[in-house]
Formats: C-alpha cells, structure tokens, sequence
C-alpha cells in the first residue's frame, strides 16, 4: 500500500494549506466549506495511526492526495509569478540596464 | 484573463447533484450548461479552487474545475468505449515498460525502480506485462489488454474521463493503476513518470524555473485526476442520474 505517513500530518498540512488559500479579506479559513468537511471527515473515521481499517486508509489516501494538489497548485502559482511571469521590461529599464537614461523630449515624442 | 467578479462562493444542492454558486450565479461550463457533480466533496474541493483566486481567475491552476467541465461537457465526445481503448493504448508505451540500455547508470534505476511496479500489476491482474528495450516497445499480449478493459469498465463515465487524463499525464497505465488502486502515491507517481528528468537533475543539477515548475504541474494535474477519480467512483456518495453508465 502507499507509503502515507502519519494521518496527523496530512491533516496538519491540510489545514495549513487551506490557510494559505484563503485571503486575509474573505471568511476566516475555519468557517469554509472545505474546513469544516476535512474535519468532520477525520473525525468521523477517526484516522489514527492503526492501519487495520479499509475505510481510515481511503479517506488518508485521499486527504494525501488532495494536500498534494493544494501544495503543488501553491508552488506552481509562486514559481510562475517568480520567473515567468514579469512580462517585458520597460524602455526604462532595458536602458537602465546598459548604464543610459532615455532621453526627456518637452511636449513628448513626436 | 478575467478579472474576480464575485464575493461568495457556495455550494447547493440541486436535482442533478451539488451545484456550484458564484454570489447568487450559478456556474456553468464552457457549454453554458449548469455546472452539476455528483460528489458533495468534489464539490466542496471545486468551491476551494474558485474561492482561492485572487484579482484575476487563474483557469489555469483549476483542475478539478477543468475535470468536471470536460466530464459534463464531453467536448471530445467520446463514448465509454473510446475512453476505454485510449486509456488501454498507453500500455503498448507505457512508460515504465520501455527500457533504455544506455547509460548503464539510467538502465540499472529503471530496474530499480520500475521493476517492482511492473510486478504489482501483473500480480494484482494477473497478467503479463514485461519490459523491453526495443525500439518497438513491449508485446503486450491481448489477453492482458482484454483484462484491462473488463476492469476499466467496471467504472463510470465521469471515473473514466478522470482515468484517462491521469494515464495521458503520466504516460503510463501502470502508473494509474497504482495510483487509482491506492498502491503508490501522486508524488512517488510523478517521479517514477519523470525517472529520466530525476536521473539527469541528479547528474547535471537541477534548474527550479523549469525541472521544478514542470514537476509541480505534473503532481497538481495528477494529484486533481487521481482525486476526481476517487470521489465519482464513491457510492456511497454518488448521484447516480448523473453518471451516464
């Protein structure tokens, strides 16, 4: 069976990562959906670290699988916001690169 | 890309199944039908993806948006049968049957660590698979086609669509298999799928902008099909009328 590791972790990472994908403006990350159905979900099976319950293996399973997706959603996100998502330079900075300033023309180009 | 244009997100439960709410709009897919899963819990996960953007809709980063849209769309319009046959296909490629002999160091991983998944599928299906190094790939015998076809039946269609898109990503049944039975998980997948990039970032160093961001798409895209999976496969949870057996 896949190598989990302990269900208090993923839980714990869950939580963390539903933190990160609220906003400070919107509801508290408690009071989501999402929250409260993880939750009651390890609550209701009762993961703990036995790996006797079909059931308990299932539902880690699938809370495993789902923290992946939030985590690698999160740093797929950070990742193309770092290096592939600045677009051009300005003029401005193209020319601050090599040492120049562009020229200041009164009343604008032409 | 479009701007956020609503405050709330949240869930009801309509006739067809859970429905997703957008203030008081209720979603819809790219065919203007009303957007309807099956699972109250992929519901809940789809809400999260639509609460979670920011200043601007990211589609991108959606998947189990994605997933439900394709399922309830079909814009491909393929039956079950076709899915079926698409998934099935991969296996004559599958990635874990072709081997390299050059280098040695690359050849020795793949036994390594290909071997012992081969041997769980052809253990828990009972049937033969092998490995090669052939240009022409493995020879895959029919009857363990047939096997692999009998049991991807026993799926819906919404399973399936999720099915097919895993195998697509990792370019491996074999590898969906063990994710959608339990036996691996998406990151250990995702490795075993991109066993090569490791050996070459192991070799040469690893570049964040392109081995990083490749993999993290990879287990996102593969973490949403194995979940989507899962949660339309659930009976317990699962409003039949929408599954189109």
């Amino acid at each position: 069976m896949a190598a989990l590791g302990s269900p208090l972790r993923t839980l714990r990472g869950l939580l963390r990562e539903l933190r990160h994908a609220s906003s400070p403006a919107g509801r508290p990350y408690r009071d989501t959906p999402a929250y409260k159905h993880i939750i009651a979900a390890f609550r209701a099976h009762r993961v703990t670290s036995e790996k006797l319950c079909r059931a308990q293996q299932e539902l880690h399973f699938q809370a495993a699988t789902y923290l992946c997706l939030l985590r690698s959603v999160r740093q797929h996100a950070a990742l193309h916001r770092e290096y592939h998502g600045k677009g051009e330079r300005s003029p401005e900075e193209v020319a601050g690169l090599v040492g120049f300033r562009l020229p200041q023309q009164p009343g604008g180009k032409g | 890309e479009r701007k956020r244009f609503y405050q709330n997100v949240s869930i009801s439960q309509g006739e067809g199944g859970f429905e997703i709410n957008l203030d008081h709009r209720k979603l819809k897919t790219p065919q203007a039908k009303l957007f309807a899963v099956p699972s109250e819990a992929l519901a809940i996960a789809v809400a999260t993806e639509w609460d979670s953007q920011r200043d601007t809709i990211k589609f991108y980063t959606m998947h189990l948006t994605t997933l439900c849209n394709t399922a309830l769309d079909n814009p491909t319009q393929r039956n079950k049968t076709q899915l079926i046959r698409s998934a099935v296909k991969f296996l004559e490629t599958d990635t874990v049957c072709y081997r390299v002999e050059e280098p040695p160091a690359l050849a020795e991983l793949q036994k390594n660590e290909w071997d012992p998944i081969v041997a769980w599928a052809e253990e828990r299906y009972k049937v033969a698979i092998g490995s090669s190094t052939s240009f022409l790939g493995p020879n895959i015998p029919a009857s363990t086609k047939e096997t692999f076809v009998s049991h991807l039946a026993s799926y819906n269609m919404w399973a399936l669509q999720g099915i097919e898109y895993v195998v697509t990503q990792l370019k491996s049944l074999i590898l969906s298999m063990g994710l959608i039975d339990r036996h691996i998980t998406v990151e250990r997948a995702v490795l075993l799928s991109r066993l090569e990039e490791e050996y070459q970032i192991q070799r040469w160093g690893n570049v964040e902008w392109a081995h990083d961001y490749d993999q993290c798409e990879l287990r996102a895209r593969v973490a949403a099909g194995t979940l989507f999976v899962h949660l339309c496969s659930e009976s317990s949870t699962v409003k039949h009328k929408l599954l189109q057996d």
